[in-house]
């Protein structure tokens, strides 16, 4: 039987809840960004840029929309005859069925499926930020220090380090402590929710935690504490790039005013690097004879006859004569009228809004959901 | 859907007047309307009428093609059973001729189960219901029905293009050539619906009496013998054979109706898709009437123009009424109007680059356009 030598684990279950309307009907990880992508693209397009060809995507909350999109992987090289990409939703056993509790269990009860591979490491990966890292340098340095564990961190300024869960080092990177959210932070390394774990080494631990009644089951608060305080090789490795949590409707919308502005350090354009989505048939987009467009993303099969300015379009998205789109987010197939104005707005897929409509009022981001027919002025949802 | 027919895309297309964006290429791949290639339109009409059985017969070089079409899987074509076929040149034959090519890959056509044939070139751009015409066609009991567009400016596109003589009951009298004397014409779209027995009879039918070189020239040659019947398409029809016919028709896709006819029916084109990202457009842009593909990076003037993907247009530059295929990098201040930039070009800043609307200057794939 053929091996592995990494295995990489998506947690992509989970709902998402601060994203409001966004995550109503679809997980976080399917909910769409940057005009024709879906968050979780950014991860499946990391490993297939890294060379990890077996990843598992663990599935839990609303997930139609992000199954149909991965399908058998295709649009990220996944489509193996041995590896490739899995979907792994929850199950029932003999013993009955069980939701995945938490981030440790959802590993835990696919302890099967990572054996099939008999890898050497495991890869812990979330499916909700937006990035782009080379796992495979990350491995280099894991087996460089003969870890047992590797955290990916990054810096964050000192005032916001007690958001994160923080690891405290020693001078050659070794991981003494984990705080979670301190009060009082000592460092200011975050933790990425990346790991590489020695397999066999995982696989006892979980077992372990499995049988701990007091444990919520989770990476961060429960198996990398018990693997310091079991005297295991911890090491954090620095990632330094662009990196955004959208777990909130602000993240959300800062991310995609990153992608706007050269300096953010997130470029889609790279070559050598490119985010790989599912691919639908559009035209090429239209600018009509009176448009303006400043400053914005837009992809195929929209239809521009006004203003457009600092915004991201998505698919299929029609602006009308002299309606005015500025700072905002246009999802797939949605219609803004002639005249309309929509300022600092998020718009959901398939809606339409009337001639002369005004949506948000250039202050608060305003957060429209799914198919919505908005025929007067909207400034708070 | 069409259960009981494969398709046969024969590329047997005269080249002689497009020479210049044919170097590299047969004319089915060039790049057209920002992010097609000419092949696309038939490949798609064929999809879109379910058929999923389809050999391409290419007669010049093919490599670009063979890149584009791969394993079919844009089409849908990528089939355990059926799917897409290309076939290549045999080092001896014409270009013009695709008779052998057939002759020699008749086996693609006794191996399918399905029992009628659609040929079609690619040169014609149209977004075709193919159904409608495969029922008139079995409905009228005829050997051959061959589609055609009455056109009202035949007097100055279309030239060189068969054209149908027919009369009152659609039958195909004889078949002359266009060349531009009068404006009214019907011109052959080169569609052509048959039985596949009556197909593969006149192939080798064909080579037995000698003195055609291609299909439809037999056909053609036996119009008192066979029922050919003429179906009239009333929609757009683009036709690909000279540099100067490629320029207008895609000019016509920035007429409001064309592209919506074309490219946002609800018969979709299909093509290969190559992850670009979202187009960027940078503060100092200014856009007109144009059709821009994905991955471009655009901070200079764009007007009456197409781009395709994965172009960069510069500060100050400007894009009048011009044509860029994928992957050109036009530098600051740069002058483009009528003109056809080939895949990958570069044109060094503040150049000025104008042709006529009739005769486009045409810049070779890959030149770096300096000093």
């Amino acid at each position: 039987m053929p091996k592995k030598e990494l295995v990489a684990m998506i947690l992509a279950g989970g709902q998402g809840s601060r994203l409001k309307n966004l995550t109503r009907n679809n997980a976080k990880p399917a909910v769409p960004f940057g005009g024709k992508y879906r968050i979780i693209d950014f991860t499946l397009s990391n490993c297939a840029n890294s060379g990890i060809d077996t990843v598992g995507v663990l599935t839990q909350y609303q997930p139609l929309i992000l199954h149909t999109h991965i399908g058998i992987g295709s649009a990220w090289d996944l489509d193996r005859k041995f590896g490739g990409v899995t979907l792994l939703p929850p199950f029932e056993g003999e013993s009955g069925g069980n939701w995945y509790k938490g981030t440790a269990d959802a590993i835990f009860q696919n302890i099967s499926f990572i054996d099939y591979f008999d890898p050497e490491y495991v890869l812990i990966l979330s499916g909700d930020h937006i990035y782009k890292m080379d796992y495979s340098e990350m491995l280099e340095y894991h087996k460089e220090k003969k870890a047992d564990a590797t955290i990916a961190v990054i810096e964050v300024p000192l005032k916001d380090a007690s958001r994160f869960g923080i690891m405290n080092t020693e001078e050659n990177g070794r991981i003494y402590e984990f705080e979670e959210k301190p009060k009082k932070p000592k460092s200011t390394l975050a933790s990425m929710g990346i790991y590489i774990f020695n397999w066999q080494k995982l696989k006892a631990y979980l077992r372990e935690d499995e049988k701990d009644p007091e444990s919520q089951r989770d990476f961060g608060k429960n198996i990398i504490p018990k693997m310091l305080n079991g005297g295991l090789r911890l090491y954090a490795y620095k990632f330094e790039g662009y990196w955004k949590d959208v777990g909130t409707v602000d993240s959300y919308w800062e991310a995609h005013m990153d992608l706007l502005d050269e300096e953010s350090g997130m470029d889609l354009n790279d070559p050598y690097w490119k985010i790989y989505t599912a691919d639908y048939s559009y035209p090429p987009q239209y600018i009509g004879a009176d448009a303006v467009v400043k400053n914005s993303l837009i992809v195929e099969g929209c239809i521009i006859e006004g203003e457009v300015k600092n915004s991201v379009l998505s698919y299929g998205v029609k602006v009308g004569k002299n309606a005015k789109v500025i700072d905002s987010i246009i999802m797939n197939h949605t219609e803004i009228e002639d005249g309309a104005y929509i300022c600092r707005a998020i718009i959901g897929k398939g809606c339409r809004v009337r001639a002369g409509v005004q949506v948000g009022n250039c202050q608060d981001i305003v957060l429209v959901g799914d198919n919505k027919d908005i025929k007067e002025n909207t400034k708070n949802e | 859907m069409l259960k009981d027919y494969m398709g046969v895309i024969s590329l047997s297309e005269d080249e002689s007047n497009i020479r210049s964006l044919t170097v590299h290429r047969p004319i089915a791949s060039i790049p057209i309307f920002a992010r097609y290639r000419v092949i696309d339109f038939m490949l798609s009409n064929m999809k879109n009428a379910g058929i999923t059985n389809v050999g391409i017969f290419v007669n010049s070089a093919s490599r670009s093609l063979i890149d584009h079409i791969g394993t079919g899987k844009p089409w849908d074509m990528n089939r355990k059973n059926d799917g897409v076929f290309i076939f290549n040149r045999y080092l001896n034959a014409a270009v013009n001729s695709d008779i052998k090519l057939l002759k020699n890959n008749l086996e693609f056509l006794y191996r399918s189960k399905k029992n009628k044939v659609i040929m079609t070139s690619s040169y014609m751009i149209c977004n075709i219901d193919f159904e409608e015409i495969a029922y008139e066609h079995e409905k009228s009991d005829a050997d051959v029905t061959v589609v055609y567009k009455k056109v009202e400016n035949g007097d100055n596109m279309f030239l060189n293009c068969d054209t149908l003589k027919i009369d009152e009951n659609g039958r195909v009298l004889s078949v002359g050539r266009n060349l531009c004397l009068t404006d009214t014409a019907n011109v052959s779209m080169e569609i052509y619906i048959m039985n596949k027995e009556f197909f593969i009879d006149c192939i080798l039918r064909c080579i037995q009496d000698g003195g055609c070189d291609t299909i439809k020239q037999y056909i053609f040659a036996n119009l008192k013998k066979f029922d050919v019947r003429a179906y009239e398409y009333k929609g757009y029809v683009g036709c690909i054979n000279s540099v100067n016919s490629y320029y207008r028709v895609s000019m016509d896709i920035l007429e409001y109706d064309v592209m919506n006819e074309l490219l946002n029916s609800s018969r979709r084109i299909y093509t290969k898709s190559n992850d670009s990202p979202p187009t960027k457009y940078l503060n100092g842009s200014e856009i007109v009437n144009s059709l821009i593909a994905n991955g471009c990076i655009i901070k200079g003037t764009v007007k009456n123009s197409i781009i395709s993907r994965g172009v960069v247009i510069e500060e100050g530059a400007e894009v009048i009424n011009s044509i860029v295929f994928p992957k050109c990098v036009i530098n600051s201040n740069v002058k483009l109007k009528n003109v056809i930039l080939d895949k990958n070009v570069e044109i060094e800043m503040d150049k000025v680059l104008i042709g006529d609307k009739n005769y486009p200057v045409v810049i070779e794939k890959g030149s770096y356009v300096g000093i």
